[in-house]
């Protein structure tokens, strides 16, 4: 199915008649807009309400060429409404400000602004606003020519989903990932056209496994604070790549980051309180039910809201785990990362005792087994499920690169982790970051922490307010964890941004990893997006994983670029024992270092080893290693993450970011 | 002789204006919003600056019992309120209500309450003088336009 921008008559006279939204809360301001706007021959719509501004983009994405909104509203951030915008609809969002204030400018720019004006606005620049969409027309054209890229110059291509034309070359339009329903697994080097995507297609880049594994290789490479994209694109040598593609793929990185953050801040607060209680979680994971997977409540959350149903749970899940990166302790020794998963890595993966068993029932979080090397990056894994989502033009192919592989040692006792955690559905790596010889949960298909559809749903749920409260209630009691969860089940249920819970439990874990259980019930339960309670099926998890595996690997790498460490300014060092550190908000659920490390990463790549340390029946995983970039791509999205959050590491957010890019890919996949 | 007052209250508008520029109470700003107005919108300033009043009277009533407040601390909101007025102040063109909100801002920055009650006191002052001057005007052009609306019989 294609949905094609509509070619509006104005084609010609563009852009007379280019359609603005305005939003601002002041009406002085906004009648000014409108006027000055209307005298621009722009044909205005206003609101003074950022959420009525979401819904009437929301009806129809093909109503409105450009959005100019303020950035001090009561009801909604104008920043949240920016990210917002441009993850869902991917439309130029232009700020406006009395306060021009520098640093608030730049958080414009990094959080997508194409533009960032301050008031009193005059006409002229108005009069040059239009530039703003004809240029992301032509990049999107351009970013999707991989190689050979033809552009078809035409002016309402831009977001206009060629998507029809996506094709096995999985190019997608992060628009249209709805529509995006082969979107293949190949990921070719450099996202290269789709020959086929003839008409109306809109190149894209695509980021492939590899081209994101060199993007990653090149942020690692040059450090955080220096990986701009100019340099990022000379190192990553690659043909047909453009500065912009660079740049819009870091940006893209960000933008879910912070967006992850949020709401994993948001879900930590909710459970604070409860992470204290979680010694006799991990106990009582064994007894996880499958009502404690709860993925399903992700679906609210953000802005994958285009997935329904079970996809959206697992974004949920995929983003609640994401933001759990911190929650999955996985039991490995290895540091299991989810690649992605911050520095935190701890992903907190209810014991593994029962690996075998999870299959067995209520889709128990199948813990992803985390690989049992060290380097193990579970987000690796969990990439991949961001692909599917593809929620943002395909910068969300966070090519999670693979997941270390995990040795059996580090399956993670998932099972108890009513599988909340790592419903990834499949149990191949690939959705989270899971390798698919990772994330083995006993000897049963691994379960992929991150399932992919979790992460699809954990990616568009996330931002569910509401699923998170589900989870606040994570009472330190794994057990009862997992009996609140209890929808987990099914392997579809992503683990609901629980992870917010799992973290918060996590942290109780963390001090006491060893086999307690609690952590990990609060964890399974918080479903970790992306964990979707693996029903004891792992072996469909496995076939899950597989199918997204390209695309997982697509999206996984940055994933686990922790969106925590983008917030949280004040970083501080995570290395503190397994605690988890609440910072702003967000969790940080720091393991403990057993070897591992988890540093305060100002900048600097997770220097966490991705260790998974081993507690009993924890699969923590952490983040990589210093300069390792974890394998598949997340190492440097997350050192880059860190860096830019300042040493808070957030594995969850990792995931969440790499679920919102891939929430869409991962709902295609998954279906 | 009629016709002589629709020059002279024009004459008179134009005086005014002049001085309000001079004094810095309005900017080019205001001369933009002049220039938005025309037969499709032919009662845009008046409409826009009404607005403006609107809502600047509220927002000082709030800033007012924000800082009346003993126990005020709520700096940020204050912030906010100030944001806004600085917003709409500058887009009005009402330039010497504007940097006042902007040192009033800095004051609540900084938490100087102090500060605040003065800059709040100059707010007022300020936007009392800005809300008389823009009233003389709109009379002024009101009666400008009655005068030259009017239209003799021709004489024979």
């Amino acid at each position: 199915m294609r949905v094609e921008r509509v070619i509006r008559d104005e084609n010609d006279s563009f852009p007379v008649g280019m359609r603005v939204l305005a939003v601002d809360d002041d009406p002085t301001c906004l009648l000014l807009l409108e006027t000055l706007l209307t005298k621009c021959k722009y044909n205005v719509t206003t609101t003074s309400q950022a959420i009525t501004a979401l819904k009437m983009l929301r009806e129809n994405k093909n109503k409105f060429d450009l959005v100019i909104s303020d950035v001090h509203m009561p009801d909604m951030d104008g920043f949240k409404l920016l990210e917002l915008v441009g993850l869902e609809m991917d439309l130029p969002v232009i700020m406006l400000s009395a306060n021009g204030d520098t640093k608030l400018v730049m958080k414009g720019i990094t959080h997508g602004a194409c533009d960032y004006l301050l008031k009193p606005v005059r006409i002229e620049e108005l009069q040059n606003i239009w530039q703003h969409v004809i240029r992301r027309k032509k990049f999107d054209r351009k970013d999707r020519n991989g190689s050979g890229s033809q552009d078809k110059p035409y002016i309402d291509s831009s977001e206009a989903a060629g998507f029809g034309n996506v094709d096995q070359n999985g190019k997608f339009n992060k628009k249209r990932k709805d529509q995006n329903e082969d979107e293949d697994e190949e990921r070719d080097e450099n996202g290269h056209d789709n020959e086929d995507l003839s008409t109306q297609k809109k190149p894209r880049v695509v980021w492939s496994v590899e081209l994101h594994r060199k993007f990653v290789a090149a942020v690692n490479q040059l450090g955080i604070e220096k990986a701009v994209p100019k340099k990022i694109l000379e190192l990553m040598n690659v043909e047909n790549l453009t500065r912009e593609n660079v740049a819009s793929h870091l940006q893209a990185l960000f933008l879910n980051l912070t967006d992850l953050v949020t709401k994993f801040r948001l879900y930590l607060k909710r459970i604070s309180c409860v992470a204290n209680q979680q010694a006799n979680m991990v106990a009582a994971l064994g007894s996880v039910d499958s009502s404690h997977l709860r993925m399903g409540t992700m679906n609210g959350l953000g802005n994958f809201h285009t997935l329904a149903g079970p996809d959206q749970i697992h974004n949920a899940a995929f983003t609640s785990f994401q933001h759990g990166g911190v929650l999955r302790r996985l039991n490995t020794p290895a540091g299991v990362g989810i690649s992605g998963l911050p520095s935190s890595g701890l992903v907190q993966l209810s014991p593994v005792q029962n690996l075998g068993n999870t299959s067995t029932n209520q889709s128990k979080l199948q813990s992803f087994v985390i690989p049992g090397n060290h380097n193990a990056n579970i987000l690796q894994g969990m990439p991949m499920s961001l692909e599917f989502d593809q929620l943002q033009n395909n910068r969300a192919a966070s090519h999670v690169g693979q997941f270390p592989s995990v040795d059996n040692t580090t399956v993670l006792p998932v099972s108890s982790i009513s599988g909340s955690l790592i419903d990834a559905g499949c149990s191949n790596s690939p959705l989270l970051g899971v390798t698919s010889n990772s994330l083995l949960l006993e000897g049963s298909s691994q379960l992929p922490t991150l399932h992919a559809s979790n992460l699809r749903d954990s990616v568009s749920g996330f931002p569910n307010r509401s699923t998170l409260s589900d989870f606040t209630s994570i009472a330190p009691a794994s057990n009862e964890l997992h009996g609140s969860k209890a929808d987990i089940q099914n392997q579809a249920s992503p683990i609901s941004c629980n992870a917010g819970k799992i973290i918060s439990s996590a942290p109780q874990d963390w001090n006491a990893p060893k086999k307690d259980a609690p952590y990990q019930s609060n964890v399974p339960s918080c479903s970790i997006n992306s964990l979707r309670a693996v029903n004891g099926d792992m072996a469909q998890l496995g076939q899950c994983l597989n199918q997204n595996n390209p695309i997982f690997n697509r999206n996984v790498g940055f994933d686990f670029v922790d969106p925590l460490s983008i917030k949280c300014s004040e970083g501080e060092n995570l290395a503190m024992e397994p605690s988890v550190i609440e910072k702003e908000g967000y969790l940080m659920v720091q393991p403990s270092r057993q070897g591992s490390y988890i540093p305060d990463n100002e900048g600097e790549n997770f220097a966490m080893e991705p260790s998974v340390i081993e507690k009993e029946g924890y699969l923590i995983v952490q983040p990589r290693r210093q300069g390792s970039y974890i394998p598949g791509n997340l190492g440097s999205l997350e050192g880059l993450a860190s860096a830019m959050a300042k040493p808070c590491y957030s594995p969850v957010f990792l995931a969440q970011t790499s679920s919102n890019f891939c929430s869409k890919g991962l709902s295609d996949v998954v279906q | 002789m009629l016709g002589l007052d629709a020059d002279r209250l024009r004459a008179d508008l134009n005086r005014l204006l002049a001085f309000l520029f001079h004094q810095g109470i309005l900017d080019e700003q205001y001369l933009q919003l002049q220039q938005l107005q025309d037969e499709s919108s032919p009662n845009f300033v008046s409409e826009v600056v009404n607005i403006y009043f609107h809502e600047s009277e509220k927002l000082l009533r709030n800033l007012r019992s924000l800082l009346m407040d003993r126990e005020f601390s709520d700096y940020d909101k204050m912030g906010i309120h100030l944001n806004q007025f600085i917003g709409s102040s500058s887009s009005i063109g009402a330039k010497r209500v504007r940097n006042v909100c902007v040192a009033f801002r800095a004051a609540s920055d900084q938490n100087n309450r102090a500060g605040c009650l003065r800059a709040l006191e100059l707010l007022e002052h300020e936007y009392c003088i800005l809300k008389n001057k823009l009233h003389e005007l709109f009379q002024i052009e009101q009666q400008r336009l009655l005068a030259a609306g009017v239209r003799y019989p021709m004489l024979n």
